[in-house]
């Protein structure tokens, strides 16, 4: 049984990854940025937070309040897109060109720094995670 | 879910004709200075007056074009208010056109934040794109690439919007296009098509496009160099394949040839295909290296070899784009560009921060890692060949 996304076990499993893995911290060396992950169709949404911070993530929360933090960027998508990011089927920058995943902050910082997504993705799908089908 | 996306394409002789069934009243024809003194703009402007067009002329786009360039064209198309924009010449001059018509049309938007995530909701301008070299490709691409000329870098930006309503692919526009100039564009087209085949967004839709690209200028660029204006066939043929290979890569994307020629030509001032040429070789070692590419079939259809070993067929393939650029006397390193191994080291981590942070290397098959990177600008200087 794998563990529930989204919740706090989740995104304590991501940290974990994040942590473990030297290609995301080699990637993402010079990025500086924290995002809100939005899954919608609940209202309030349920959210991922996550402050990444020069190869590392210094704090990854499960929360429904819009108001948690101000984070620089946010990237909003329903479950099902989701669960295609998290399993690497849909990849990140195709999600947002063909807008399936809506992104609220500078598109540019991100294209900058494709590698550093693309490893957040690989550590994403190294959770064994549980899209409750 | 992935797009494809075209404008309509007038294409062969006297397809310039085809601006006399436009419909309008005020165009603004946007080029270059020498495009214009050599009459082109004329020739543009009375085709569209035989459609009751009023035609004016913006002859100020500079080979790489800037922010501020782009600007003072918005300035003169808020006076003529026209309802065509024509883009006329090569890359800069067609690019420059799509930026202009965006910021007319979104004057709230800094030209950095024209993106494929946001509707632009363009309804007021139509636009024309006329190449006049047979490289680019920009006349069928949403994509616009300007530079930074304080930061000495390019900037991509774009959205599908920008796709030019017609494309006009008429062979007489390049007929008597410099020989340098044939082969650097030409070379271009090729890098276009390859890397549209083996980058991470192809698809079905694409394939077919960059292969018959690639067919095309092995067959015709060697002709289109040496014979010039004496060999219209094969200015058609490059007039198509530009065409073809724009199809093709604008609707899957570029790779790693194009982020280092990005980054290395935006600094040195290098002819942009000329500059992606010169790395096309090295990437596709790396990339094939890497164990991830899709070179047996390029090789396999432009009939190199019989080999569905990826090794075999990139060295193949490799093989036989050196000979083509050395046939087109296309440099085949850095070195032998004439830049100085003192410059090259100067620069040297200015381009590789460019490079690692261009737009072209998000779809790239096998993404470096930065010592990767540096070890491939090292190769490229001294043309070694790529063994990691």
């Amino acid at each position: 049984m794998g563990i529930k996304f989204p919740s706090q076990e989740w995104a304590d499993a991501m940290k974990e990854e994040i942590k473990k893995s030297d290609a995301y911290a080699s990637a993402a060396k010079n990025w500086e940025g924290d995002f809100y992950f939005v899954v919608e169709g609940t209202n309030p949404p349920d959210m991922i937070y996550m402050d990444l911070w020069h190869g590392d993530c210094r704090e990854a929360t499960y929360t429904t309040d819009p108001n948690y933090k101000s984070p620089e960027f946010k990237i909003s998508a329903t479950e099902d897109k989701w669960q295609k990011v998290l399993t690497g089927k849909l990849d990140p920058i195709q999600g947002l060109m063909t807008r399936q995943l809506k992104l609220d902050g500078n598109l540019i910082k991100i294209m900058k720094n494709v590698k550093a997504a693309q490893e957040l993705v690989r550590c994403a799908t190294k959770v064994d995670t549980d899209f409750g089908e | 879910m992935w797009f494809f996306t075209s404008p309509e394409i007038v294409f062969g002789e006297d397809a310039l004709g085809y601006l006399e069934q436009l419909e309008g009243s005020q165009a603004l024809i946007v080029t270059d200075p020498t495009l214009h003194q050599l009459g082109f703009t004329d020739r543009i402007a009375k085709h569209l007056e035989a459609a009751g067009i009023t035609a004016t002329a913006f002859p100020e786009v500079e080979p790489e074009p800037s922010l501020q360039t782009v600007r003072r064209g918005v300035e003169l198309m808020n006076e003529l208010k026209p309802d065509w924009i024509i883009g006329l010449g090569g890359g800069s001059a067609m690019d420059a056109a799509k930026a202009m018509w965006a910021l007319y049309e979104r004057p709230d938007l800094e030209p950095e934040e024209i993106s494929p995530l946001f509707p632009l909701g363009l309804k007021k301008v139509k636009m024309v794109a006329i190449p006049t070299t047979a490289g680019t490709g920009s006349e069928v691409t949403w994509m616009v690439v300007l530079t930074d000329t304080e930061a000495k870098r390019k900037i991509g930006v774009g959205n599908r919007e920008l796709t030019p309503t017609v494309a006009i692919v008429d062979p007489e526009m390049s007929r008597n296009l410099p020989p340098r100039i044939t082969a650097d564009t030409g070379l271009d087209v090729l890098t276009h098509a390859i890397e549209g085949y083996t980058a991470n967004f192809h698809s079905d839709f694409t394939d077919s496009l960059c292969l018959k690209a690639a067919e095309l200028v092995f067959q015709y660029l060697p002709r289109a160099v040496a014979n010039g204006a004496q060999d219209m066939e094969a200015r058609e043929k490059m007039a198509n394949a530009a065409t073809i290979a724009g199809l093709g890569f604008g609707n899957s994307y570029v790779a790693l040839a194009h982020a280092m020629g990005h980054s290395f030509g935006g600094y040195f001032k290098i002819p942009h295909g000329r500059a992606v040429a010169l790395f096309l070789p090295y990437t596709i070692e790396f990339t094939a290296n890497g164990g991830a590419s899709r070179y047996s079939d390029i090789a396999r259809y432009l009939g190199f070899t019989d080999s569905t070993s990826e090794p075999e067929a990139a060295r193949v393939l490799v093989e036989r784009i050196r000979a083509l650029e050395q046939e087109v006397g296309q440099p085949l390193s850095i070195a032998e560009l004439g830049i100085s191994r003192t410059d090259f080291d100067k620069a040297f981590s200015i381009v590789c921060d460019h490079a690692e942070t261009d737009n072209g290397i998000l779809a790239t098959a096998r993404m470096p890692e930065r010592e990767e990177l540096e070890k491939l600008f090292q190769c490229a200087y001294d043309g070694d060949p790529v063994d990691f």
